[in-house]
């Protein structure tokens, strides 16, 4: 009976899907938490929900709207940032306040809430099509292989900006870049577990393996296989249960680190030996 | 002997102060020069403007014969080592993470040991950066200043904030640099005495430039030692 859910090939579709949005919100979340910019992902997904009210309103794919408005509007936010030396936590708040703001007029204006805008808020994961699947695999394989690229550079500018900048790294493109990348990975994990609830796919794994790693790419997997453990474990136990997978996901993601949290207090994960 | 810098009429205008007024000198190749003066004389500005943080100028920088606003590929031939590193403490980088961060090609991935050993902190490779000593990340920072054998060595400030034995070490690494690999060194430090030992140029800054020339000439100048080593100690504490 258990093993049955194996069978199905939505559950495929949902576990192959989930695995590499883990991945990509893995490692571009450990870029954006390293920068104190946690929230970051928080702020593109709520813009994402005024693309996404867009997209329903004007009957275009509501995934497509997102993304162009979400990552347009996280580049123009940076831009302004830059420009008028506006603190990140500041512009976050502008950016989420006003993606959820532009979703609120534009709902009502289309005559209210649908079951469409409440998959895209709390996540739809088992509902994913060949199609979206096949998107998903696409943009995390580019994002991966972008990292890839320009590992050395992204992960120096994280370190330290101006040591960067005498190093000869373009690190203000770099910074577009990433904001580029997180608009990219938030959008497509957007039907994993909704806007609600995308930014602690991008926090929570990487908070804990930071406690346990020592080097950046030890961390990484470990930040990694805590978020695959989370995702492929929450998509199980909802069927199983019969509860929502988000929620699931995020709960099974806030035990691992209350569990690192418990290990560390008792003295055993005080140093990176 | 050649050319390392040519710095020409360098004026900085902040908003409500000059940083730095009307300087000219020339950095030739093997020279370690000290850059003394007391705090706010300009000596992290000229650092700035030096490295290209900073291109809100008048006047002219060369390196090696080209100008900085012209291009950034003196850039490749800089190490640079700041004052204090700013980073996240919980950053998880191990020493040898950040030492690879200054590589520029993959390819020399093997200078990275044969410097860690130089600097004696090879122990330390695989420790996370935010874990050591002050003095410890410091050789950590000229390790990766140093990890594409660069022909210039910017150091601002390099000791502050660190224990005497890792600054003495520090500065026997200094010297050696200097002496056997002929790096040219610019350093700008508070301690006379350290310039005096090390540096075989000196240049006094304070906001304009004093007098720029050989140490032996500046020693010998009592008025000239007397007046900055006042200067920068009377500020130094007052900043304190």
């Amino acid at each position: 009976m258990t093993f049955e859910i194996f069978t199905f090939s939505f559950m495929h579709r949902a576990i192959i899907s989930g695995i590499a949005i883990a991945i990509l919100c893995s490692i571009v979340g450990l870029f954006l938490v390293l920068r104190r910019y946690s929230l970051f992902g928080d702020a593109i997904a709520h813009s994402s929900f005024g693309g996404i009210a867009l997209g329903l309103m004007s009957g275009i794919y509501p995934l497509w709207t997102a993304y162009g408005v979400s990552i347009v509007s996280a580049l123009i936010m940076t831009r302004i940032k830059d420009r008028f030396n506006i603190s990140g936590d500041a512009s976050i708040a502008v950016l989420l306040s006003s993606g959820i703001a532009v979703g609120l007029v534009i709902i009502g204006l289309s005559g209210g809430f649908t079951l469409d805008i409440f998959s895209f808020l709390f996540g739809s994961i088992l509902l994913v099509s060949v199609n979206d699947t096949i998107l998903i695999l696409s943009l995390t394989g580019v994002i991966l292989i972008v990292i890839l690229l320009l590992y050395r550079q992204i992960l120096y500018s994280t370190f330290n900006e101006e040591q960067a900048k005498v190093s000869g790294i373009p690190v203000e493109k770099i910074n577009y870049l990433i904001v580029f990348m997180a608009g990219l990975t938030v959008v497509t994990s957007i039907q994993l577990v909704g806007v609600l609830l995308i930014s602690a796919l991008f926090v929570i794994p990487n908070v804990t393996a930071i406690m346990y790693g020592r080097g950046f790419k030890q961390t990484a997997i470990i930040s990694i296989s805590f978020s695959i453990f989370s995702v492929v474990a929450g998509i199980l136990v909802s069927y199983l249960f019969d509860i929502t997978p988000a929620g699931t996901i995020v709960l099974i993601a806030i035990g691992i680190f209350g569990c690192t949290i418990g290990i560390k207090s008792a003295g055993l994960l005080s140093q990176h030996h | 002997m050649l050319k390392v810098v040519e710095i020409e009429h360098l004026t900085i205008q902040y908003p409500d102060v000059k940083a730095i007024d009307d300087v000219s000198f020339t950095i030739n190749q093997d020279d370690f020069l000290g850059i003394i003066g007391p705090n706010g004389a300009g000596k992290s500005t000229l650092f700035a403007a030096m490295l290209g943080l900073n291109t809100k100028y008048k006047g002219t920088i060369k390196f090696f014969g080209t100008d900085i606003r012209k291009s950034k590929s003196y850039l490749k031939e800089i190490g640079y080592v700041p004052q204090k590193p700013i980073f996240e403490k919980n950053f998880p980088a191990t020493v040898n993470d950040v030492v690879k961060m200054g590589l520029q090609k993959e390819s020399d991935e093997n200078k990275i040991d044969e410097i860690l050993q130089q600097l004696w902190i090879h122990e330390l490779s695989e420790r996370r950066i935010g874990e050591l000593s002050s003095g410890q990340q410091q050789r950590v920072f000229i390790a990766k200043a140093l990890v594409n054998s660069p022909k210039v060595l910017i150091l601002d400030e390099p000791v502050t904030g660190i224990d005497q034995q890792s600054i003495d070490l520090f500065y026997s690494i200094l010297k050696e640099l200097n002496s056997k690999q002929n790096i040219t060194i610019i350093w700008s430090s508070h301690d006379l005495d350290a310039v005096n030992k090390l540096a075989n140029h000196v240049a006094c800054l304070n906001r304009t430039l004093f007098f720029h020339g050989e140490s032996d000439d500046f020693f010998k100048n009592d008025d000239l030692v007397k007046q900055y080593s006042e200067a920068s100690m009377q500020k130094h504490m007052h900043n304190h």
